[in-house]
């Protein structure tokens, strides 16, 4: 089945919705997809049902308020469907409950979101640790505890929303470890009270840690984790401003959930699939496709927007997906010109008076190149494929010199995971060896963009159907 | 004075490197240039088949020694690819394929291949994964794979001990004759060899531009996909019939899935997209040979660019008015053979008599100034 539509949207979070609504209600006739089975995106995941809005945050408020909006909507909303394959023009085809679906459509935007970033330690892929991100789709979506007594480590505004959601359960936060000292807090105070809902939202976090006495080693990372059959102790150590250990007391600390994140990683598979340009941003989360002021890639007909496009946040993140949503529909026809510049306008001034904020969060979850430089040998890069630094070390000696040719020498980005777990690490370990970010390069975009099963894909057919071509020579 | 290497291979592929080498052992000094890292184009990225069931007929004498050069790859690369030695079926599913599939094997018996055409249920004990609805298959003991992305991991470390001038990404601009040498032209200077080899896949055509010559290749664009690690669903390679799959387990779990469904592409800009629609036929095909693979998830897919004369036969031998000027390449299935076929170049610009007939280009010129067809 191919169904033709004036715009397809993926990804239903922030960007994603907001470029729908706004582009359905200028009048183009809009598809929105998403893998989750509600929109939302990550940041406003709605609680599970049998939840019965017992734990209602902010996030869950103005995530139901964008459930709302959809659903009064015209935009046609597809949930729990995994596009797997973009070909150029567009021909958007994903799987979900119906099997296999084909939209056709001149115009595509990506609102892919983000996906976070780990700095590989020894004893990362042990049960009990998951990422910052992770803690929080359990916490949010789900009201569950990572663990009975959870450390919470990493840096950015993750780190103190995480530990407070512990506690906001009931659980036990043994310690809250932070790349960042308390100055660089400071520093980015005046800028981050430039959007002050959100800064009051960080220091409420703050006081509830402080009230409850909650240690915080700020200046220290996690050097190791250990456990038999999971997580039972970690390994605290102070580092300095670049991330790299410094020579001095290690702190151990017992418990049985470790929650560690260092930032995000644009999920920017849909524009490396279709080719379109390109850059190394290491404050925007790494590489980015290049974009105008109004969303548009170098591919003609193709916008990116939202985290995917550079980490921003949710609330830059809506603006850029309604001024994408506002040019579909301008190029598409549907608003006059006059309409267009007025609207997007407004929101271009909108979109800039929240840079500081979204620089100054950006900027305490950047990566941190010593923090990477000191990874130990012996600890797992890619835990797909079990491929350790030494590992990628020795491809560099055996001649790797860009991201596809270390892929080829060691698996490193082969495994289910597609590379996301692992890519942005192993591309800064090269680089390191190499130069720089952009000689390395990136792995190349290729299909299924999600793993899909073969049954899921190929549904059921006669043998007759299947249209082989013709024999090769013999 | 201008230092003059014996031999300039251009084209880092699995038939540029072999030629390389195979020289420098011979006490050459040669140059290897390719535009990228070795063998990162057809000779990396496809599907690793080592089979007699879908290689032409005329280069089975060649397959089959080049069957035994994977095998024994530790002993005269010194590196192991990842050869695995092992059974092959190729499949019939309906009588017309079993007429095409009897018929092919029979002839390609007859050029040498140990191919016997068994029921499906003996398919079935040599494959236990195999589908209930094979009619007969042929049955070929000389088969297996390698891990084609390790070729260039293994060649460049060969290529160094063997003490070759490794030039990778380092793109050759342009080649002039001058004074019965060539001067190979990079961005960063120019190199003045005594012999030249062109080994650049479909880049063949451009690159005999050169010297004047023009050689029309097809470039096949083919696509491939490969699962997540499975437990064992497989033990051997697996085609079809007409060609169209290949199919084999990797001993680290991953199934390649393979067979030459066109994908979107062309020589300038490489495989663009993958078509859909073909992934899902080749899925199929191979869903319906080995049904535990339904459960698999798909994990990857690509494209890579294959090289086609107009006879779909070998480019190998010199370049007609240019002594010391050889091209080597556009082997159908030429993975499997290439490093043979190679071998038997690198004996000939070695003043050696080569084993077996090269494949002189002469049949394939077109006029330099006609117009392609």
């Amino acid at each position: 089945m191919n169904r033709t539509v004036d715009l397809v949207v993926i990804g239903a979070g922030p960007a994603g919705s907001n470029a729908a609504l706004i582009a359905a209600r200028a009048g183009l006739s809009v598809v929105l997809m998403d893998e989750q089975p509600s929109a939302g995106g990550q940041v406003w995941r709605a609680p599970w049902p049998g939840l019965n809005g017992r734990f209602s945050s902010t996030e869950a408020r103005q995530g139901d308020a964008l459930r709302a909006r959809l659903a009064g909507s015209a935009v046609d909303i597809r949930l729990g469907r995994r596009v797997w394959s973009i070909t150029n023009g567009f021909r958007i085809d994903a799987v979900g409950p119906d099997g296999n679906e084909c939209f056709l459509a001149p115009r595509l935007i990506a609102a892919t979101g983000a996906y976070e970033r780990v700095v590989p330690f020894p004893g990362w892929t042990l049960p009990g640790v998951i990422g910052l991100a992770a803690a929080t789709v359990l916490l949010k979506s789900h009201a569950v505890l990572p663990g009975r007594r959870t450390i919470v480590a990493g840096c950015g505004p993750l780190l103190p929303a995480v530990a407070a959601g512990i506690e906001k359960l009931g659980g036990e936060v043994a310690a809250v470890v932070d790349l960042s000292a308390p100055w660089e807090w400071l520093k980015a105070a005046p800028d981050l009270a430039t959007r002050p809902e959100l800064l009051s939202r960080g220091i409420g976090w703050g006081l509830k840690l402080l009230t409850k006495r909650i240690p915080v080693h700020f200046r220290h990372a996690v050097k190791c984790a250990e456990g038999v059959e999971r997580v039972e102790r970690v390994t605290l150590a102070p580092v300095d401003a670049a991330g790299a250990p410094v020579a001095a007391g290690q702190v151990v600390i017992e418990a049985d959930a470790l929650c560690v994140g260092h930032g995000l990683v644009p999920g920017a598979e849909v524009t490396k699939l279709l080719r379109a340009r390109h850059i190394y941003d290491r404050l925007r989360g790494g590489w980015i496709p290049e974009v105008d002021g109004f969303g548009r890639t170098s591919v003609p007909g193709l916008f990116a927007v939202g985290d995917g496009a550079g980490i921003r946040g949710a609330a830059p993140a809506e603006i850029a997906g309604e001024i994408a949503g506002l040019t579909a529909a301008h190029e598409g026809g549907s608003i006059g010109h006059q309409e267009f510049a007025d609207g997007a306008g407004q929101l271009c001034k909108r979109l800039r008076s929240l840079d500081r904020f979204s620089d100054a969060a950006a900027s305490l979850m950047a990566l941190r190149p010593a923090q990477v430089a000191s990874i130990p040998p012996n600890a797992v890069v890619c835990r797909c494929e079990d491929v350790t630094r030494a590992e990628i070390n020795e491809a560099y000696d055996a001649g790797a010199r860009d991201a596809n040719q270390l892929k080829h020498f060691t698996r490193c980005g082969m495994g289910p995971c597609q590379g996301r777990m692992c890519g942005d690490i192993a591309a800064e370990l090269l680089a390191q060896r190499v130069g720089s970010r952009p000689t390395v390069g990136h792995w190349t975009g290729r299909p299924p963009l999600r793993p899909v099963a073969l049954d899921e894909l190929i549904g059921a057919f006669s043998y007759d159907d299947i249209p082989i071509p013709e024999p090769a020579p013999l | 004075m201008t230092r003059v290497l014996d031999l300039g291979v251009v084209g880092g592929g699995i038939h540029g490197a072999t030629i390389a080498l195979f020289a420098a052992r011979g006490g050459m000094d040669v140059a290897l240039f390719d535009r990228g890292p070795l063998c990162r184009e057809a000779s990396g990225v496809n599907a690793g088949t080592l089979t007699m069931q879908m290689t032409r007929v005329a280069l089975i004498p060649y397959a089959l020694r080049a069957h035994a050069m994977w095998a024994s790859a530790r002993q005269w690369l010194g590196h192991d690819v990842g050869v695995l030695v092992c059974d092959g079926l190729s499949l019939a599913f309906t009588e017309r394929e079993a007429e095409l599939l009897t018929f092919r094997a029979g002839k390609r018996r007859e050029a040498g291949a140990p191919i016997e055409v068994v029921t499906g249920a003996r398919a079935r004990t040599i494959e236990p994964g195999l589908s209930d609805k094979v009619l007969v298959a042929g049955h070929c003991a000389v088969d297996g794979f390698a891990n084609a992305y390790l070729t260039g991991l293994a060649y460049r470390r060969a290529l160094l001990a063997a003490g070759v001038q490794v030039e990778e990404m380092t793109p050759v601009l342009g080649v002039e004759p001058e004074d019965g040498r060539f001067a190979v032209r990079t961005p960063g200077s120019t190199v003045r060899v005594r012999r030249l080899v062109l080994a650049g896949g479909v880049w063949i055509e451009p690159m005999l531009t050169w010297l004047g010559v023009r050689l029309p290749i097809k470039t096949l664009v083919n696509q491939l996909a490969v699962t997540e690690r499975l437990a064992p669903a497989m033990r051997t390679v697996i085609g079809v019939a007409s060609g169209l799959l290949s199919l084999k387990q990797y001993p680290h779990g991953t199934v390649v899935i393979g067979g030459g469904w066109q994908a979107i592409g062309d020589r300038e800009r490489g495989g663009v997209e993958l078509v859909p629609e073909r992934l899902v036929g080749n899925a199929r095909l191979a869903g319906y040979a080995i049904p535990a693979l339904r459960a698999a998830r798909l994990v990857r897919a690509w494209a890579g660019l294959e090289a086609e004369t107009r006879d779909a036969l070998p480019a190998v031998g010199p370049v007609p008015g240019h002594p010391n000027a050889y091209v080597c390449g556009s082997v159908h299935s030429g993975y499997t053979s290439g490093p043979y076929i190679a071998h038997l170049l690198a004996q000939r610009i070695l003043g050696r008599e080569p084993e077996m007939p090269l494949f002189p280009i002469e049949r394939l010129l077109t006029a330099p100034n006609a117009t392609a067809a």
